[in-house]
């Protein structure tokens, strides 16, 4: 759009963009360097670089346990919502049933809905089924709530889906079971992964919903807020560098897997879409 | 194409899910907040209005209520006066760096809560790193105490975790205005200033829309800031529930206040909804 010319409101536009990358990466910014700060979480400039909080963090027991917890709870979940958000989407795309419309809306209510409904809800079921909290009651969480980023995906990959293929299948004598593991979900495998990375990574990331379910075990940002309240050290820096590390890699590779489906880049249409239109 | 029996495999199976455990949930939700607690703890499956009448009438959850409102669109317009030209630049200066850009603005939204949260208390403490450099500056000579533990410190950190969000759909109905409307515009001899407001501007208000309901209603129910940066004054409408399922061990109350939230964000959904269709052209 060279039209729009360059003239100053374009200068302010440029500078505007840079403020506010400035604003978004510079708290991430802050937190890596810390990381290394003998000196501790504050003080400007930082002094005494050093690896020891990373060292301190290798050794820290609980830590790593409540890591192994959150990978379990990640995996999982991710496990129940695709499960779940494969068929979900397939029947929005080609079923009729009564109560469509709600099955919609409360399917990807949980995207827009703040994480603390969502886990006291739940929470009142959990109580009211006399089931004890644990790790199982996280992953139910999870794996609900997160149905609603496998059905977006998985629908998103559906509306670029050549029927004619599965046609073929069945006119060929293939039945619905052989013609779904061998062309449906085949030519839908970019979307999956994508989405399960996602849910992967959201899951690992999540302390809203399970605040409220959470057992006597820990999961990963659970037993940092819990460190939280008591002082901090730099070695949560360590920790969240790692966290950040992690979920960059992910969210890199989930925009690549993105593009080469030949999917619009853009996560918004169909979340935004969807949440907000019913039909 | 597909028969009766492979249509209900594909929706019997995420129906019975949702059913158990998002609506039976949410109607759950709906029961305990007509039930009470005994003097000894127990909950008491009588149906009444207690809770909704004490909701009416004492003043704190009110004005909890309404603090929470304000926070959220304080939250709400600085996430749109940052995502909107934001969105702007990327769809139609950006050029080939589009793509580039268009991954940065989205990892901070994926990447942990939790981890910015800190980040910014880190930063906004009294020895955190911005009053230290401020007094290693010479600016100021003790530290800046209103910068933690206060309304300004949540509405800061939830601006920084809801502005893509904000961004997202902006970007995307940005993305979808047909360029030859644009230059038609031009030929027709409007300015850059009036085809903004003229063209641009009202084709993107449904993304506008968008990302403010999702700003608003995302802030709005937000608990972990206000714990963590917010102190006594940042107290929000979500901690008095967190307390009510805790320590003060009324649940039926917390259920109340939780359906109230839920009835808001739902209404506030189906208002977005309508104005989007209203603006929306096509």
């Amino acid at each position: 759009m060279a039209m729009l010319g360059t003239r100053p409101q374009s200068r302010w536009l440029s500078l505007h963009t840079l403020f506010v990358f400035g604003f978004l990466y510079l708290p991430i910014l802050v937190l890596i360097v810390y990381s290394f700060n003998g000196q501790g979480v504050g003080g400007f400039p930082p002094r005494n670089l050093t690896l020891d909080w990373y060292r301190t963090l290798f050794a820290d027991g609980p830590i790593w346990d409540s890591m192994l917890n959150s990978l379990l709870v990640a995996f999982t979940a991710m496990l129940i919502s695709l499960a779940l958000g494969i068929p979900a989407a397939l029947a929005l795309d080609r079923a009729h049933f009564p109560g469509k419309v709600l099955f919609r809306r409360l399917v990807l209510l949980p995207l827009i809905l703040p994480g603390i409904i969502t886990g006291l809800s739940l929470l009142m079921l959990f109580r009211q089924a006399e089931m004890k909290l644990s790790l199982v009651t996280i992953v139910l969480g999870h794996g609900t709530a997160l149905i609603s980023v496998a059905t977006t995906e998985v629908f998103a990959g559906l509306q670029k889906l050549d029927r004619a293929q599965e046609e073929a299948s069945l006119d060929l004598g293939a039945n619905y079971w052989q013609t779904f593991w061998r062309i449906t979900i085949p030519n839908l495998k970019l979307s999956i992964i994508g989405a399960a990375l996602l849910i992967f990574t959201l899951s690992m990331d999540e302390i809203a919903v399970s605040f409220f379910l959470i057992g006597r075990e820990n999961t990963l940002p659970l037993e940092i807020w819990g460190r939280l309240r008591r002082g901090i050290t730099p070695e949560i820096n360590a920790i969240s560098t790692i966290i950040f590390l992690f979920s960059l890699i992910a969210i890199v590779l989930w925009y690549r897997l993105r593009t080469r489906n030949e999917a619009s880049p853009e996560i918004a249409p169909e979340l935004v879409e969807s949440t907000l239109q019913g039909t | 194409m597909f028969s009766r029996a492979y249509r209900a495999a594909i929706t019997i199976p995420p129906l019975a899910w949702v059913v158990l455990f998002l609506l039976t949930p949410y109607v759950l939700m709906f029961c305990f907040s007509f039930w009470s607690v005994s003097p000894d703890q127990n909950i008491v499956h009588q149906w009444n209005l207690g809770n909704y009448g004490e909701l009416a009438t004492k003043s704190v959850y009110r004005e909890t209520l309404f603090r929470s409102m304000w926070i959220a669109a304080r939250v709400t317009f600085f996430a749109l006066l940052l995502g909107y030209p934001l969105a702007f630049y990327l769809s139609f200066r950006a050029g080939n760096r589009k793509d580039l850009f268009y991954q940065l603005v989205i990892i901070p939204l994926w990447v942990s809560y939790l981890v910015r949260a800190y980040a910014w208390k880190t930063i906004l403490g009294s020895d955190g790193v911005l009053n230290t450099l401020l007094q290693y500056v010479h600016v100021t000579r003790h530290p800046l105490e209103f910068l933690l533990y206060s309304p300004f410190a949540v509405v800061l950190t939830l601006t920084h975790i809801y502005t893509p969000f904000a961004f997202l759909p902006i970007y995307a109905a940005l993305e979808h205005i047909p360029r030859n409307l644009v230059e038609a515009s031009h030929d027709l001899g409007a300015s850059p200033a009036q085809t903004f407001w003229r063209v641009i501007l009202p084709l993107s208000i449904p993304g506008v829309l968008a990302g403010a309901t999702f700003a608003f209603v995302l802030s709005l129910g937000d608990f972990l800031a206000p714990l963590l940066l917010g102190g006594p004054s940042g107290i929000m409408i979500s901690n008095i529930v967190v307390s009510l399922f805790g320590a003060a061990y009324n649940w039926p109350l917390g259920a109340a206040i939780s359906l109230c939230m839920l009835g808001l964000v739902v209404s506030l959904l189906f208002l977005a909804e309508r104005l989007e269709k209203k603006w929306s052209f096509s």
